[in-house]
């Protein structure tokens, strides 16, 4: 993985003359986990979909680049809350797809390796079919992972899963993806607080960074004093903009 | 116990038709009782199989042939739009012509043997086989074609390793149609011009007033058609456990 760069958008989307993202400006550091959050409906995966260079359809009047200058195609990996696992491929050859989507051929060892980090490699063999949703997000990070980029872009990764399973792969995430540049959209302000290193919110009017004092490490405990103040925090002003 | 239940309906069908037979006693050159039609099927037996091979040839090349090239044209049109604004229309023009009236045509073209009857079984095959596959192929999830994009994947790959088999159902539900119309369509192509084949022996029986042999003959049209479905709906059902795992 080279160097991971920051993430850099500004400017205003819209589809067919309708604005679906109000104009704003957001600045992710390099190598850090930021989290986006907000309402249904802001325009936050806009946003990744222009990272990720998913724009069809989409009229981005501004830009969306990393901060060393360099494309962003190739350095981008991206996670939603389908896990998108092909139902004809085995958990271990979903791990791998990236390979043969690039004429490559897999590597089976690092596949099998990545799997052994997500708790998987017991059902590398099996069809997404027989696994639970908390295994299939695995399959799915494993598979994030063994792209290897340095900018991870998580679409509500964990917002399908219950609440015991959700923790599990929160702590999960921030411990393999740690270095990385993540920019993470959800709509759930304990996940903010337990998994940001900065947090924005996006509401329908601006885009406002939310302090989190004295930064604890990532992932922070759930139940920590501060990690509920900042849900609080981010809750009311959620609730306030609605 | 079940396949004796399953046999019921067809036994209570036989009773009605003999007994219509016999009440209404329709002449048996109009409409011969399911029993004279039993003998006629057990008395030229080695007739019946010997054409029922020749059709039943036909029906598998032209199965095979219409699947090979309705898989490939569909993959075609949904690879490029102007194959789509180019074919499309033809393949649409192909279905209002009526197969009926191509197979003096291809007769012409391609002889009196297998050739003109195979080709019949293709046609009649192709469109359903093409449509059915071009509909899966243009429906894959967008999410799916988001995340592959993200991958670096160019649109060759894109489609052998995603778009194809994510389409595999559409194929299978296109060969299962396939299978009921492959026959109908070279049936259609003996009566046309033909020396053997089960549509050659309907058309002999009936000129020459075998009316229990043509019935004979049409029973083993259907039993061949319903076998063949069964065999393609089997395979296609096995193909589909295993994609899922």
């Amino acid at each position: 993985m080279t160097a991971p760069p920051g993430l850099c958008f500004s400017g205003r989307v819209s589809v067919g003359g309708v604005e679906i993202l109000a104009p704003v400006t957001l600045e992710v550091p390099a190598g850090r986990w930021t989290c986006l959050l907000g309402a249904s409906g802001v325009g936050k995966s806009t946003l990744l979909q222009c990272f990720a260079g998913l724009g069809d359809g989409l009229v981005l009047d501004g830009s969306a680049r990393a901060s060393d200058g360099g494309a962003l195609q190739g350095r981008v990996a991206m996670m939603a809350q389908a896990d998108l696992l092909m139902p004809w491929l085995s958990v271990r050859e979903n791990v791998m797809l990236g390979a043969r989507l690039r004429g490559l051929r897999g590597d089976v060892t690092r596949a099998t390796e990545l799997l052994q980090r997500v708790g998987l490699e017991a059902l590398a063999a099996r069809k997404p079919r027989a696994l639970s949703g908390g295994q299939r997000q695995r399959a799915a990070l494993a598979r994030t992972l063994y792209e290897d980029r340095p900018v991870v872009l998580l679409d509500e990764p964990f917002s399908a899963l219950d609440v015991a399973t959700r923790a599990r792969m929160q702590e999960l995430a921030a411990e393999v993806l740690r270095g990385r540049t993540v920019l993470h959209v959800t709509h759930d302000p304990a996940e903010a607080a337990r998994l940001g290193e900065r947090v924005f919110v996006l509401t329908g009017q601006e885009l406002s960074e939310v302090a989190v004092e004295a930064p604890a490490p990532i992932p922070r405990a759930p139940d920590a004093g501060e990690t509920l103040a900042v849900t609080g925090r981010l809750t009311r002003l959620l609730l306030d903009a609605a | 116990m079940r396949g004796l239940w399953a046999l019921l309906p067809l036994g209570f069908g036989l009773a009605l038709w003999q007994a219509a037979v016999v009440v209404l006693q329709v002449p048996h050159f109009i409409l011969p009782g399911p029993v004279r039609v039993g003998i006629a099927l057990w008395e030229n037996r080695e007739l019946l199989a010997e054409n029922a091979l020749v059709t039943v040839t036909e029906v598998l090349v032209g199965l095979a042939l219409g699947a090979v090239l309705g898989w490939a044209t569909a993959i075609g049109l949904a690879l490029s739009s102007a194959a789509r604004r180019l074919v499309r229309p033809l393949l649409v023009f192909s279905q209002a012509v009526p197969v009926f009236a191509l197979a003096p045509i291809f007769t012409l073209w391609f002889g009196y043997g297998m050739g003109s009857k195979v080709a019949m079984a293709l046609l009649i095959i192709y469109f359903p086989v093409t449509s059915a596959f071009f509909d899966a192929l243009v429906s894959t999830p967008p999410a799916w074609l988001a995340q592959a994009r993200v991958m670096g994947a160019g649109p060759m790959r894109v489609m052998w390793h995603v778009r194809i088999p994510a389409a595999l159902p559409g194929l299978l539900s296109g060969l299962r149609l396939a299978a009921v119309y492959a026959p109908i369509g070279a049936i259609i192509g003996e009566w046309v011009g033909a020396s053997r084949g089960l549509g050659y022996l309907m058309l002999l029986a009936n000129g020459r007033a075998k009316i229990d042999l043509m019935f004979a003959t049409v029973i083993v049209v259907a039993v061949l058609t319903l076998a063949l479905h069964r065999v393609v709906d089997g395979l296609a059902t096995r193909a589909e456990a295993a994609r899922r795992g």
